[in-house]
Order: C-alpha cells, then sequence, then structure tokens
C-alpha cells in the first residue's frame, strides 16, 4: 500500500516558539495520501490542521515556527529538508494550496489574469501570450462565462465565490499532482460551498490529482473523503476511511464530533456539543489531551498519553479505551 | 427585462477599464477645490516657466548696461536687476531651475528609499539594520547644517556651475530618501504578513517577483503622495541654499539666488521687485504642491483624513 502513497507525512512536529512558552501545534502527526485519492483532515479551530497542511507547503515562517522533527515524502523528496530552490519548484506546480478567505489572498493590486498568469510564467516557462490563452482556458474551466472579461478585472469587482474559483483557477494552473485546499468554503455562503466542492471534486477526478481537504464541516467530509484524520490539538486522535469513521466512529471525541452535526429532518431541541474548549497547547502534559472533556475518563489518561492502536486494516484509534497492551490494564 | 438590465449593469462594473482604484481617486481628488485649487496653479506656474522664456526678448539673461535698476514698467513688467537682466524672465527661467531641481530629487529619493524600504521590509534581519541604521544616522544629523557642509565642500572642490545644479540634486535626495525608506519599510512589514503574500509564497514565486510585482504596487498610493510633497520640500530646501550661495550659484538663475538681492539694506528697501516676486513664486509653488499632496492623500486613502 505505502508504495502508491503520495504523500507520507511521518511523525510532523511544528512548535511555534512565542514568548509565552513552546507552542506545540503540530505533535508527531503521521499519515500518507494514496494517489487520486481525497483525504479530509478535521478537528475544531486551533487543533493544527492548517499548521499542519502549511508545513507540508513549507510555508511554517521561522521565527516564530519551527518544524522540529518528522519527515514529509511527496515523490521520493523529503520536502522538510528540501533546499529552497527545491522547494519554490514544487510549490504551485506539483504541489499548490488552495487558501481559506479568497478575498484576501488575492492581491488587491493586480488583475485576476496576471495573477492566473504568475505561476505559468514561473514554472512552466510559458510566454506572455501563451499563458494569457491559457488562463482565460483556466478561468472557463472553473466556471466562470465572460473570462476574457473577468481576466482583466480586479479581484475587489467580483463575488467570494468568484474569487473562490479563481484561487482555484491559480491552484489548477501548473496541473499539479497534489492540492491542498485549507477549509475552502469556509468564507462563503451554503449556496456557493456546494458549488465549489463540486467544482474541486469534478476536476480532482477528471485529472486525476491527490487532495488534502481541510475542514470542520463533517457532511462535506461525507461527501468528498476517501480518507478521515481526525486532529485534535496537535494530534491525530482516530484515522481511517470514511466508511469506518462515520459507521463505526472509536474516539469520544470523534463520536462528539458526529453527534454535534445536524441532521436534516430530525428535530432536535438543543443541538449536541461537546463541553469544554480545547487545552492551551503550552506545556501540555503527558496525557491524553482530550481528558479533560471526555466522558469516557479513566485514571490512565490523566497520566499517560495513549498510544495508535489498530481497530482493524483501515481505522487507528488513539485511545486508552481501545488500548489492549497491559499498560491499559495497569 | 429587468434580468437584462441586471446583466448590464454587471457587465459594466466588470468592464470598468483598467485601474478602477485611480479613476476612484481621480474622481475624489476633483471633487476637493483647495487640492484642484493646487493643481491648476502648478499647471499654470509649470507652464509659465516652460514656455514663458520662448517669448521673451530678454531671454538668456541678455544683460543691458542701459536698463539698470528699472522699477517696474510696460517695457519690464517686473523691472531690472543690477545688471539691467529683466527681473520677470529671469523669474521664469529661475522657476525651470527650481522645478528640475525639485522633481528631480523626488524621482532619485523616491526610487533609493522605495527600493531600499522593500528590501529592509521584506529580508528583515541583517538588510533590514543596515539600511534602516543608515537612515537613522542620516535623520539625526540635521538636515540643513548637513546640506551646508556638504554644499562647502562642493565650492571648495570648484564644481563647474552648471553640473551644480545637478549635484544639489543627489545631494537633496540623498538627505530625503530615511524618511521614504522608514514609510515604505513599514507598509512592507505590514504587506508581506498578509494573506496574498502567503499564496504567492505557495506558489513558489521567485523573490524578485513578490518583491516588485507583488509587494511594491501595494505601496504606490503611499508613495505618490510622500513623492509629491517631497518636491515642495526640495524646493524650499534648493532656494534655501541657492540663497546662501551654495546651492545653484549665479550666473544660473533660481529663486533661492534671487532673493540674494534682499541681502543688501539698499535693494530691501528701495528695490522691493527684485526679491518679492521669487519669493511669491516660491510660497505660491510650495503651497500648491502641499494643497495638492494633502488632497492626494486625502483621495487615495479616506481613512488617514481624521489623523
Amino acid at each position: 500500500m505505502e508504495d502508491h502513497a503520495i504523500l507520507n507525512v511521518k511523525n510532523l512536529s511544528t512548535h511555534f516558539f512565542t514568548e509565552n512558552g513552546v507552542v506545540e501545534a503540530v505533535n508527531h502527526v503521521s499519515f500518507s495520501l494514496r494517489k487520486g485519492k481525497t483525504l479530509c483532515i478535521v478537528g475544531e479551530s486551533g487543533c493544527g490542521k492548517s499548521v499542519t497542511a502549511m508545513s507540508i507547503m513549507g510555508l511554517i515562517s521561522s521565527p516564530p515556527g519551527k518544524i522540529v522533527d518528522g519527515e514529509v515524502w511527496f515523490e521520493g523528496k523529503d520536502l522538510i529538508r528540501a533546499s529552497k530552490k527545491d522547494m519554490r519548484k514544487i510549490q504551485g506546480n506539483e504541489i499548490s494550496m488552495i487558501f481559506q478567505e479568497p478575498m484576501t489572498s488575492l492581491n488587491p493590486v493586480l488583475t485576476v489574469g496576471e495573477q492566473i498568469m504568475e505561476p505559468l510564467i514561473e514554472h512552466k516557462l510559458l510566454t506572455k501570450n501563451q499563458a494569457k490563452k491559457q488562463a482565460v482556458e483556466l478561468i472557463k474551466l472553473v466556471g466562470i462565462g465572460r473570462s476574457e472579461e473577468v481576466f482583466k478585472s480586479y479581484p475587489h469587482q467580483l463575488s467570494g465565490g468568484m474569487q473562490q474559483r479563481i484561487m482555484i483557477a491559480i491552484a489548477l494552473s501548473c496541473n499539479p499532482k497534489l492540492i491542498i485546499a485549507d477549509e475552502p468554503t469556509t468564507a462563503l455562503d451554503v449556496t456557493i460551498q456546494a458549488q465549489i466542492l463540486d467544482l474541486l471534486k469534478n476536476i480532482k477526478e477528471e485529472r486525476n490529482m491527490s487532495m488534502i481537504l481541510i475542514t470542520h464541516d463533517l457532511g462535506v467530509v461525507a461527501e468528498v473523503a476517501d480518507y478521515v484524520v481526525v486532529m485534535y490539538a496537535g494530534k491525530v486522535i482516530e484515522e481511517g476511511t470514511v466508511f469506518e469513521i462515520f459507521k463505526d466512529p472509536k474516539h469520544p471525541y470523534t463520536k462528539g464530533l458526529l453527534k454535534s452535526k445536524p441532521i436534516i429532518n430530525q428535530r432536535n431541541k438543543r443541538l449536541y456539543s461537546i463541553p469544554g474548549q480545547i487545552p492551551n497547547l503550552i506545556g501540555l502534559e503527558p496525557s491524553c489531551y482530550f481528558f479533560e472533556r471526555c466522558e469516557h475518563r479513566m485514571d490512565i489518561c490523566r497520566r499517560k498519553l495513549p498510544e495508535n492502536s489498530k481497530v482493524n486494516h483501515d481505522h487507528q484509534v488513539s485511545c486508552w479505551l481501545y488500548d489492549k497492551s497491559e499498560g491499559a490494564l495497569s | 427585462m429587468s434580468m437584462e438590465l441586471i446583466r448590464g449593469g454587471v457587465k459594466k462594473v466588470v468592464g470598468y477599464k483598467k485601474s478602477s482604484l485611480w479613476t476612484q481617486v481621480l474622481h475624489r481628488l476633483m471633487k476637493n477645490k483647495m487640492a484642484m485649487l493646487g493643481f491648476w496653479f502648478l499647471v499654470l506656474i509649470l507652464l509659465i516657466c516652460i514656455f514663458g522664456p520662448l517669448f521673451s526678448k530678454y531671454a538668456n539673461s541678455r544683460v543691458d548696461a542701459a536698463y539698470i535698476n528699472q522699477p517696474p514698467s510696460s517695457e519690464h513688467w517686473l523691472g531690472t536687476d543690477k545688471l539691467g537682466r529683466d527681473v520677470f524672465t529671469r523669474l521664469m527661467e529661475a522657476g525651470r531651475i527650481s522645478l528640475t531641481v525639485g522633481l528631480g530629487s523626488m524621482i532619485l529619493s523616491v526610487t533609493i528609499g522605495t527600493v531600499l524600504g522593500v528590501l529592509a521590509g521584506f529580508y528583515r534581519g541583517i538588510v533590514d539594520q543596515i539600511v534602516m541604521r543608515m537612515a537613522d544616522v542620516l535623520m539625526t544629523i540635521p538636515n540643513l547644517p548637513l546640506l551646508f557642509i556638504m554644499t562647502a565642500v562642493m565650492s571648495e572642490w570648484k564644481v563647474p556651475a552648471e553640473y551644480r545644479l545637478y549635484i544639489v540634486m543627489i545631494l537633496l535626495s540623498f538627505i530625503g530618501w530615511p524618511g521614504l525608506a522608514r514609510l515604505v519599510r513599514s507598509q512592507i512589514l505590514s504587506l508581506r504578513e498578509r494573506e496574498f503574500m502567503q499564496a504567492t509564497e505557495a506558489l513558489g514565486l521567485r523573490d524578485s517577483r513578490k518583491l516588485f510585482i507583488h509587494l511594491l504596487p501595494n505601496t504606490f498610493p503611499l508613495v505618490i503622495v510622500a513623492g509629491t510633497l517631497n518636491v515642495g520640500g526640495a524646493i524650499l530646501s534648493e532656494s534655501v541654499l541657492s540663497y546662501f550661495g551654495l546651492g545653484v550659484v549665479p550666473p544660473t538663475a533660481s529663486w533661492g539666488n534671487m532673493i540674494n538681492s534682499a541681502n543688501s539694506l539698499v535693494d530691501f528697501q528701495n528695490r522691493p521687485w527684485l526679491w518679492i516676486p521669487p519669493g511669491l513664486a516660491i510660497f505660491v509653488t510650495v503651497i500648491s504642491i502641499n494643497l495638492l499632496g494633502d488632497g492626494l492623500r486625502d483621495a487615495i486613502d479616506p481613512k488617514m483624513k481624521s489623523r
């Protein structure tokens, strides 16, 4: 299985060194993504989803951030140890990223066309005319009519949905093998969200690309994911195929997440929410980080970090409830 | 039909010709009466200075010993000076020089200031330290004494009079860049953290592209305003230097060295036509430039107005 993986993240740890202490934003995260598949990273705000994505892309600015440990293997290259020059050839060319807020991710003083042309000129070494032709094609591809007009317009003249389509066009411009979409629909309204997701899904399938989708919307996960990674406080607490996770969630946190999702046609007085908040990521004790909010907490949860235990071939969880080793029994 | 209307509207918005930011700025600027007053005054002064001497029979500092120190008359609108030169013509010729110095030094200092500011703000660390400490050192020394010393050295080296103009320009921009560099640097420091810069990073663009295509245009509004106001300052400094005989020296005329005639008590009391016109010219030009600059600032960034 490992051979088909396009991306292999091993033991990735990204810390931020701040005045108040070391923030362990990403803590020994491992997962792998197979070619042509979609991997969803879910979790609530501030649990390290975006930082994971940025670490893969090499976008962690240091100081204060630093990738302290781990490897990210992409097509036989370790991206963490790649030189800046090599990295630049990968960024935007083989791996590209779609950001959360299309309104702020486009440069306000450059026309949309200029911004789509940039990676083409930079990576594919096209001339201006070729790049322009291709940019107009890309605008059409992401479902915007009047592509010639849009090509010449500035970001503020477009709606949020259109801006996100443009971001997708930019990300697709060099025909990357992997797309990382960091909550691409968060800033958009619901009707547009569905369109953007469909667009992403279709293009991904058409071009046989792989995708990492970061989201906290479980509805989205159910629709597009092949494989799900649940993160909490910088750690992967459960991972498995989308089928496994939805049918048979193991970790109390995952169960809570699934419970707090509204279900159509079912009247509830009040939507379930997991009590408490994410712990402060500075100076974490070696305990289960979900300990304080967990309904099933045990003594050992306070004392020891749970290890990954296999539920079955496609499903792993790190929780003492399922750990059959002797450490758990004591 | 309403659909049609809506579609037409959208088309219009999207079809807005390039740089709609600048059309908006222009609109706002045109509404500002004081700024427009400044603008038209400047245009008028420029036109008079550039084309005026062409129509004057006293051009090129023609000396006429028969008409020395004449008061204003229909022959010589602003009288003549002690060498019998027509003051009005000389005023226009001096204007050419003063405005050239102002514009030239502005362009130079804006170029130096923005390039260094962008580099310092983008690379931070050691580059930032070097550039900003240089700027600090320059800013700690009061400008006028520094200029005096440098121009005095220039006089010592016996620089030919026709080149002094350019050297004054370079010196003024040497003095003028630190303020601009600081301004641009601070702007870049905040811009580089914005999401669209992270996006350029994620696209693997090279640094030169990030710097000059993505960051620099974002500072243009600021630079344009600062540059405009800079012209006024440069004209003033040049006048001061020339007044003291350290900037542009006779026979080349400049507004500053024309006022120099007010140095002698006789001229000051009895021949006001020698020093009032150049004084007024400096006053009107600098005020116009400042009005225009202020108007530009308000037009480009309405938020700054409340300051």
